[in-house]
């Protein structure tokens, strides 16, 4: 078969013709463009409006970024070091670094202390965040808040002692009736903690400490990033518990305590936060007895921390809707009571389901400590329009410094979100 | 006869208070019921011991006392000898211009950015995205001053205006955009039939009526075409009868009232005549517009999303064209998602319209809340009927939000 056919054809190809190249415009670079900038003549048009605009958007901006003043005194000497030329006067950042970081009265001998506290605010959320982590390490995030506490106020040491000594003596009295009961360990819990607290009060001194490294600051010192950051952290950590209880107060079947959620969720809900920090600047001191002073910080948490729990309620409700009903009863069926089948079984999964939407709340909430600067706290923002720009050796200055604090908040919020997206992706069960 | 299972009748002791599942429920209300009560007593009795000790007392009688101050841009008649009452309902008009006005606009940034970010051209996708992101991890507060600091310090003041050779000019020599807000013409009837003290009320409402007037005949052309392509398998062309319908009595009335605009012009210091627009109220407009446009365009992108594959190729295979997929496929499916979140958008923007205190853009936050609270010294006062206000228009929202959900519900039979 084979001779004969070499003896008819002239010429046979013994190997394979090697693969032609493809024509230039469909493969490379060339088709890229082609399919995805230049696929039909709108979506030229489209592309070319959009390079537009970004050319006008460099233009605008980048010598002005390029041409930035790091090291000036102010801005008068700032526009002598410009000479007309258009550039930034980044030295407003430099030279008020630590007014943005920490406010205009915190001792300037002490931002060590804020700083450090924030560093380690690393190392105790880090447990918490990523759950590959030891376990142990959660020891560190349970004593970070009295740490934290002690390292930015200062003050007696027996303080923060007192609290944790407070905290340790309900968790045991709890961890010890708990068997019995989920409500009676909680209520004696409670009970223990606050009979340590009130007892705890009476050794710690009165009087403040003034000198030293670990003398007492003020409420009213705090200012700048910090108090963002201090609302921020504080407030979420403390809403998630506050949410869950609603949550499932609202689900729950006494009418009683159900409508008390609703009423509250619904009224937080409906009104603007800066309502409720009115409240909190101006009205709450009403409703404290008359001989008590609790100081404005306090007071702006106690609101932000009602605010957002009513949205965190919100989502986990949503989050416990969307289980399966067979769920709450494979609890009841195994003899589970109340507390033990949500703690065990349906709390896991509900929370599980509710993460995007809680880091969606933390993130707004983080954005909306912003808000303090409308009652005159000295935040961020606070400390940019009041002692910064009325200043005389910076009057005038504006972009630098919001477009510094624009850049502050992008950074953090978009960092929570990216957190969010690798968690749910991390917690997905379903095998898609 | 009794079942066994029948728990025993006739021997309530109290640990069954405790131990009863009966019974126990109504022991944690009225616990939780005692708690609540004292709590509320015990903040009661400090607020009245408070007050007390201050001199005061709760009282709604400074609403008809006179303000005292004026407002800079007002919907309704108001002088600084009106009452606080009309302060504060300049104060909400102004809060409901900016929330309508910031709504309409975030929508259509919205739907914009939203749709663009799935388009195929990569480039502006990618923008899409970079906007989406930017906009919403920044606090909206940063926005409106940045925002404000734009009107207030990039644009040029009236003064440079002035002068054969000006430093700025007005846009297409109709409006003027200047650090004290933006000035358009004014439209206004030369003929008009309304009365003077009424200003153009009645020939506004003739022209609204006769819009309202075109849409019904529009819809009525376009059942009639429905009908006949039902009927025939041929669709009539409506469009030019449409435009017909839309535009010829419009242009006809504004021919017989004598429709004129007049132009703002620089006098003096300041431009006069048109329409002033200040710098506060587009500060907080525009910022909230971009803000929720940012959250809008997620929404909007979501709901197209959420709308299988196998929907846009099930049209495809039944011959529709591309156009027509998108709206009788795919946008019906897709407003059932986009819209709920949608509401809950505007009423974010309500409620952060509350911000415009920071550029004193007198809103009912500002008015209320603000400057008639630090005059008169009625905090509680003040601060409680900002929040029924809110209150009001949150609830309303949410009524809004229910009766369109039960409206689209899936309807399963």
């Amino acid at each position: 078969m084979t001779n004969n056919h070499d003896r008819s054809i002239a010429f046979v190809r013994t190997e394979d013709v090697p693969a032609a190249p493809p024509p230039p415009n469909a493969a490379g670079p060339t088709k890229w463009l082609k399919d995805n900038l230049f696929a039909t003549i709108p979506n030229s048009i489209l592309t070319i409006v959009a390079l537009l605009v970004i050319y006008l958007i460099l233009q605008g901006t980048l010598p002005w970024l390029l041409n930035g003043v790091w090291v000036s005194p102010s801005l008068s000497v700032c526009r002598d070091i410009l000479d007309g030329a258009t550039g930034a006067c980044f030295a407003v950042l430099t030279e008020r670094w630590n007014q943005l970081l920490f406010g205009f009265q915190y001792p300037a001998d002490l931002y060590w202390r804020p700083g450090l506290a924030f560093i380690l605010l690393f190392f105790a959320a880090a447990p918490v965040l990523f759950f590959d982590l030891p376990r142990k390490l959660l020891i560190f995030t349970a004593l970070y808040p009295f740490i934290a506490f002690y390292l930015i106020w200062g003050g007696s040491i027996l303080t923060p002692i007192v609290a944790l000594v407070g905290v340790v003596a309900g968790a045991a009295v709890y961890q010890r009736y708990v068997k019995g009961s989920f409500a009676l360990g909680f209520f004696a819990g409670i009970v223990a903690a606050l009979i340590v607290w009130n007892l705890g009060g009476l050794i710690i001194p009165d009087e403040e400490i003034t000198e030293g490294a670990m003398r007492s600051v003020a409420s009213r010192d705090l200012g700048g990033f910090m108090l963002n950051m201090m609302l921020g952290v504080t407030c979420v950590s403390l809403s998630v518990p506050l949410g869950i209880a609603l949550a499932l107060g609202r689900q729950s079947s006494m009418p009683l305590i159900k409508y008390i959620c609703v009423i509250f969720i619904e009224f937080i809900r409906g009104v603007p936060l800066i309502t409720l920090l009115f409240v909190a600047s101006v009205m709450l001191s009403y409703f404290f007895p008359p001989e008590a002073t609790v100081d404005l910080f306090l007071r702006v948490v106690i609101m932000i921390t009602m605010f957002s729990a009513a949205y965190i309620a919100e989502v986990i409700r949503g989050g416990l809707a969307a289980l399966p009903k067979g769920q709450y009863e494979a609890g009841d069926s195994l003899g589970l009571d109340y507390a033990q089948s949500m703690r065990l079984i349906i709390l896991p999964q509900a929370l599980k389901i509710s993460i995007p939407g809680i880091v969606n709340v933390a993130v707004g909430l983080f954005k909306d400590t912003t808000l303090v600067s409308v009652i005159s706290m000295f935040d961020l923002v606070g400390m940019i329009r009041g002692p910064i720009l009325a200043s005389t050796d910076w009057q005038g200055i504006y972009w630098e410094l919001f477009g510094f604090a624009a850049l502050l908040f992008f950074v953090v919020c978009y960092g929570i979100s990216q957190y969010s997206q690798w968690l749910e992706r991390r917690l997905a069960t379903d095998h898609r | 006869m009794t079942s066994i299972t029948d728990p025993p009748q006739g021997s309530f002791r109290p640990s069954m208070l405790i131990n009863d599942t009966r019974y126990r429920s109504y022991t944690f209300q009225a616990i939780a019921f005692i708690v609540l009560a004292a709590s509320i007593g015990y903040l009661l009795d400090n607020l009245f011991e408070n007050l007390a000790a201050q001199g005061l007392e709760i009282s709604f009688g400074f609403l008809a006392a006179p303000a005292g101050y004026d407002i800079n841009q007002t919907l309704i008649e108001y002088t600084s000898q009106s009452s606080n009452l009309r302060a504060a309902v300049v104060g909400i008009l102004n809060t409901l211009l900016v929330a309508v006005l910031a709504c309409v606009t975030a929508t259509v940034f919205g739907v914009l950015a939203g749709v663009l970010r799935l388009s195929n051209n990569w480039l502006v996708a990618k923008l899409m995205a970079i906007y989406v992101e930017i906009f919403r991890n920044i606090p909206v507060l940063i926005w409106i001053l940045i925002i404000y600091g734009i009107m207030t310090i990039v644009l040029a003041a009236p003064r440079d205006f002035r002068g054969d050779d000006p430093a700025a000019s007005m846009f297409l020599g109709l409006a003027a955009f200047t650090n004290r807000g933006v000035y358009i013409p004014l439209p206004q009837f030369t003929r008009g039939f309304g009365a003077a003290e009424l200003g153009a009320i009645w020939d506004w409402l003739l022209v609204i009526a006769l819009l309202i007037g075109s849409l019904i005949a529009t819809r009525f052309v376009t059942a009639r075409a429905t009908r006949i392509q039902e009927a025939t398998g041929i669709r009539p062309k409506t469009l030019m009868t449409n435009l017909a319908i839309w535009f010829a009595p419009l242009i006809l009335t504004f021919l017989i009232l004598g429709l004129t605009f007049e132009i703002p012009a620089l006098r003096g210091f300041n431009f006069a005549g048109g329409i002033k627009i200040g710098a506060p109220l587009i500060a907080i407009w525009f910022a909230l517009s971009i803000y929720t446009g940012a959250f809008i365009a997620e929404n909007v992108r979501a709901g197209i999303q959420a709308v299988s594959k196998g929907q846009t190729e099930a049209a495809a295979a039944l011959g529709i064209r591309p156009g027509r997929i998108m709206s009788l496929v795919i946008l019906p499916q897709a407003l059932r998602v986009i819209i709920p979140p949608l509401i809950s958008n505007y009423l974010n923007i309500t409620k952060n319209s509350s911000l415009a205190i920071l550029v004193g853009y007198a809103d009912v936050t500002a008015t209320l809340g603000g400057i008639t609270l630090n005059q008169t010294g009625r905090a509680i006062e003040c601060v409680l009927l900002l929040m029924l206000f809110y209150l009001l228009i949150s609830l309303l929202i949410s009524a809004v939000i229910n009766v369109y959900n039960n409206a689209i519900k899936l309807k399963e039979r």
